[in-house]
């Protein structure tokens, strides 16, 4: 079977010649060959050689994973002063540094860098005295350890990448099914892309510091992956009350820092956190969190809440959990504000919405619905009453373009609309309906009007005019791409000059011009039209959404006088604290944004009053 | 010393004392000691000292995460990494239920059949060195020299490559890589003739090692003797073709054997599996020249989230040295529970080593230890 010659091995076995006299002269034929060893000179490294790290300080974004998976505990993040810091983008001024007492050199830092910025170069030889024994301990850059032209040895490639870059893909409604109706676009994750997808994560905690709130994203997604789902509500409930919400609606800060996506796809953090309450039972989660704070006696104090949004509940759910009596005055029907008049049933079903009030409520957190300050109570009654007055009314009214005809009865403010949508009021639907704005409620309001006009007329005909270039838009890149998909037309770089109305009193449509610029130089919004560049948008609605303002009249005159202003608004310190001692002002009416940023104020602002009332106790 | 101030030493009764031979002794393999009981020349008793090199391998690896482990494995065995890689990987994939890509099977193959050869060519030199014979031991750590650039081009590395993580390879191998590793095949074929002459067909060699530390076929079973030295002994037992493992089902090769058991025998057989392995190495070049896969590794886990499945399994491979088994241990979590290592050499470096040199004299110490190529840092592990 054998096809190697065994001829001279067969020959050393049986030994029987015993040689020539001149055998010894085969060594003659050496002479001529090159010696086996080698002069003492630096041998140039293979091209994949493993030595001394090199790091590409600008890719190089702080995360420790290299730090993490160093077997050896090699590997230290140093904090660099003077490099840039940037928590919401995902940066942070830490760069590894390796000690070559411990390095093994076996390059899972490069395999697993998720940057790409670690390499191992070509070079393999230092040395030093006793007196320069810290030069093994070094802070690699890109220049290489002495500062020689070494190159890259061992590098990260696509095959080598230890790390999983690709998102699991979520299961959502198809856009021609979801336009029948208002019924959740987005699935939910499959038991087994929830594990894949938790599993991806690497656990720098970026998330968790570009998270207005500070959620404990690595922790719940640690504890998803290890399918200890009450372990995972337990996290999001130490820093959030609305897990329900923002597991569909969150602005998802976490996943613009992600470390995942500089190479790839960040994880898909607000699908695992909704996955995560999802898949514990409401009354598990109610005792959950009842169990997992330690609330104090109570100690007679109470605050009355003005508003019953995301800032307002989430201050309520601190207060009562150390000790206050909390009363929230709420003017609408139900609780939660924006949430529930602002978001669409099909981005946020309102039975969700209600689970998480229902938590908030369970412990122990009052609200009276239908009650209008200044109308059904006062506010004088509530500043007598109560020891701590917190304000989280919001914006409440939509604001207005004020151009010619807008005050006609078609044309609606998109806040207003929408309340009425979720509140199945009667309106009449519009055949052809133009929207004004390029925001995510202008998405909100031409979405929910489409899927009105397909359930009535069985036909779309929706505009959106944005004084904005398509790219430029506030809205959402999902929130574009599926109101595309779903038929709503955007008319880009248009600016409203006026609704026009016939001489029976219909509306005609929307007069638009072209909009060269929207800022000024100052950065100032101050839109430049082009005048001869008309087009009319046929509609027998328009629907403003460009904003909105908040309504303060209930305050009364002598609060409002007493009260510091700034451009309209409330003045309030970084903790949300007015003028007065005991009157506090958070959410959208402080500094308008989403959702997570109300629920972080909303705890900022909690603390505040909780110090406060916690100083009356003493002194008394 | 003056003629006038030499007394004759009186002798006690009995010759026979107790002589450290080892760690520091220039004759024995590595950190590793035999306390011998010696009557002149003679060895009436020998006792295994180990644990100069006990690092605790097996402990340390239940602390770390499962893909860790790769940096750690190769060093148990020094001359011989790339079984303790494979042995490993082969455990965690049986775990984990991975199928490993045809491509890097081969590429594994292609790695410990070099690292075979390269510990072959190392122990040659050991032994030479042992009977006196130190050009020998020159010429095989350059040849050695010229496998490790192999490895260096191919893994990053020249000793501890780290190369074979569970579930394939880090890199794949190129067509001028593998011309390369066929030209150095080439040079080591001719210089075959060469470690004949000097060494397999040397007079002094042959004398020494014939009938020296000779092990019967039933003592090499009954002590747990595997690998080279059981062929030795005429008995052709092979993990990779009696428990064929990657693809070595595939590939044609003979298991090389011999008869006398002694340390002659042992050498003889090291020879002709350098020749062995040269022609399995080339077959392995053949089959990655015309594979045109570039699939060196199936998906694997985040390594930073990686669970491998409760269970346990055992595996093994031939490493140079004999039969090389991992029986690892998962209980579900992040690192392994328990790993055990059964190195070929903890049976050749003890209980085989300790009754090969008994009856024997003291200068066969050495030269007994090294033809049973036992490697101290994988007895104490």
């Amino acid at each position: 079977m054998s096809k190697i010659k065994l001829k001279v091995q067969q020959e050393a076995i049986s030994h029987a010649s015993k040689g020539s006299m001149l055998r010894p002269f085969k060594a003659l034929a050496f002479l001529g060959r090159k010696p086996v060893t080698e002069a003492l000179q630096a041998r140039i490294a293979a091209d994949i050689y493993r030595g001394f790290h090199l790091n590409d300080w600008d890719k190089c974004i702080g995360c420790s994973t290299c730090h993490t998976i160093c077997d050896n505990a090699a590997i230290q993040m140093v904090y660099i002063p003077d490099l840039p810091s940037d928590l919401l983008a995902g940066k942070k001024p830490f760069r590894p540094a390796i000690d070559y007492g411990r390095c093994c050199w076996c390059g899972l830092c490069v395999d697993i860098c998720p940057t790409g910025s670690l390499a191992l170069s070509k070079e393999y030889i230092h040395t030093c005295t006793e007196d320069h024994i810290d030069s093994y301990f070094i802070l690699p850059d890109p220049k290489g350890m002495h500062k020689q032209p070494f190159e890259k040895g061992w590098e990260k490639s696509d095959q080598t990448d230890l790390l999983l870059h690709h998102r699991q893909t979520m299961q959502q409604l198809p856009a021609l099914e979801r336009i029948q109706n208002f019924d959740e676009i987005v699935q939910g994750f499959t038991d087994q892309a929830a594990f894949e997808e938790a599993s991806r994560c690497i656990q720098c905690g970026f998330c968790h510091d570009a998270c207005p709130a500070q959620m404990h994203a690595p922790e719940y997604i640690r504890a998803i992956w290890e399918h200890n789902f009450e372990q995972a509500v337990t996290q999001i409930y130490r820093t959030n009350p609305f897990p329900n919400v923002c597991g569909r609606v969150c602005t998802h800060r976490c996943e613009s820092a992600c470390a995942m996506q500089v190479r790839g796809e960040a994880i898909a953090i607000r699908w695992l956190k909704r996955y995560a309450i999802d898949k514990v039972p409401h009354a598990r989660v109610k005792a959950l969190v009842s169990q997992s704070e330690i609330s104090k006696p109570d100690n007679n104090l109470s605050v009355a809440i003005i508003g019953a949004g995301p800032a307002g509940l989430t201050a309520a759910f601190d207060l009562v959990q150390q000790g206050h009596k909390v009363k929230v005055f709420e003017a609408a029907d139900k609780a939660g504000g924006m949430m529930r008049y602002g978001i669409p049933e099909y981005r946020l079903p309102a039975d969700k919405l209600d689970e998480d009030i229902a938590i908030i409520t369970s412990m122990g957190v009052e609200i009276v619905c239908n009650t209008i300050v200044g109308k059904d109570v006062s506010m004088e009654d509530i500043v007598t009453e109560y020891d701590a007055v917190l304000l989280a009314t919001g914006l409440q009214q939509g604001r207005s373009s004020r151009i010619p005809g807008s005050n006609h009865k078609n044309v609606y403010s998109a806040i207003e609309l929408l309340a009425k949508i979720k509140r199945q009021e009667d309106f009449i639907i519009p055949h052809k309906a133009v929207i004004i704005g390029g925001g995510n409620v202008a998405m909100d309001i031409a979405r929910s009007l489409a899927r009105l006009q397909q359930q009535y007329y069985a036909n779309i005909n929706i505009i959106v005019t944005t004084l904005e270039t398509k790219d430029a838009m506030l809205a959402d890149d999902s929130e574009k791409r599926e109101a595309l998909e779903e038929g709503i037309v955007l008319e880009n770089s248009r600016g409203p000059l006026e609704c026009m109305v016939c001489d029976d009193e219909t509306l005609e449509g929307l007069k638009t011009v072209a909009c060269l610029t929207v800022f000024d130089k100052e950065g100032r919004f101050h839109p430049q039209y082009d005048y001869t560049d008309e087009v009319i948008y046929s509609a027998d609605m328009v629907v403003e959404a460009i904003g909105q303002n908040t309504v303060l009249a209930f305050l009364g005159d002598t609060i409002t006088e007493q009260l510091e202003w700034q451009q309209g608004k409330i003045k309030v310190d970084n903790e949300g604290h007015t003028a007065l001692e005991w009157l506090w002002s958070v959410g959208d009416m402080v500094k308008g944004s989403d959702v997570i940023h109300a629920i972080a104020k909303g705890h900022q602002v909690a603390k505040s009053i909780d110090t406060y009332l916690q100083n009356i106790k003493v002194f008394s | 010393m003056r003629a006038e101030n030499y007394q004759a030493v009186t002798h006690p009764e009995s010759h026979e004392f107790e002589l450290n031979f080892g760690p520091n002794h220039p004759g024995i393999e590595g950190n590793y000691a035999l306390k011998v009981r010696v009557n002149g020349d003679k060895i009436v008793a020998a006792k295994a000292d180990g644990g100069y090199l006990h690092r605790g391998f097996e402990k340390l690896m239940e602390g770390r995460l499962w893909i860790q482990n790769i940096a750690l494995v190769p060093r148990i065995c020094v001359p011989d990494p790339v079984p303790m890689e494979m042995c490993y990987a082969l455990g965690v994939e049986d775990l984990c239920q991975f199928e490993v890509p045809e491509r890097a099977n081969w590429l594994r193959v292609l790695q410990l059949e070099l690292s075979r050869i390269a510990a072959h060519l190392f122990t040659f030199g050991g032994h030479a060195a042992t009977v006196g014979m130190y050009s020998n031991m020159f010429w095989g750590i350059a040849d050695r020299d010229l496998i490790l650039d192999m490895f260096e081009q191919m893994t990053g590395g020249r000793v501890y490559h780290m190369y074979t993580i569970p579930g394939g390879v880090r890199r794949d191998v190129g067509v001028e890589q593998l011309d390369k590793i066929s030209d150095l095949l080439d040079y080591l074929e001719k210089r075959l003739s060469d470690y004949d002459n000097l060494f397999f067909n040397n007079k002094i060699f042959i004398q020494r090692a014939r009938d020296t530390g000779i092990l019967t076929p039933k003592q090499a079973l009954s002590w747990g003797v595997t690998g080279p030295n059981l062929r030795a002994c005429g008995l052709a037992f092979d993990v990779r073709r009696d428990d064929a493992y990657l693809c070595y089902d595939q590939i044609d090769f003979d298991i090389a054997t011999e008869t006398a058991g002694d340390a002659l025998a042992r050498n003889l057989v090291r020879r002709k599996e350098l020749a062995q392995s040269i022609y399995i190495v080339r077959q392995v070049i053949d089959y990655l020249k015309k594979d045109k896969s570039t699939h060196i590794r199936c998906q694997i886990p985040n390594p930073l989230a990686w669970k491998v499945p409760a269970g346990e399994t055992y595996t093994r491979v031939e490493s140079s040295k004999g039969e090389l088994s991992f029986y690892i241990v998962s209980n579900g979590g992040e690192k392994p529970y328990r790993v055990h290592v059964r190195g070929p050499s903890s049976m050749h470096a003890v209980q085989v080593l300790e009754k090969l040199v008994t009856g024997g004299r003291l200068e066969d110490v050495a030269q007994i230890m090294f033809s049973l190529d036992a490697c101290p840092p994988e007895v104490d592990r």
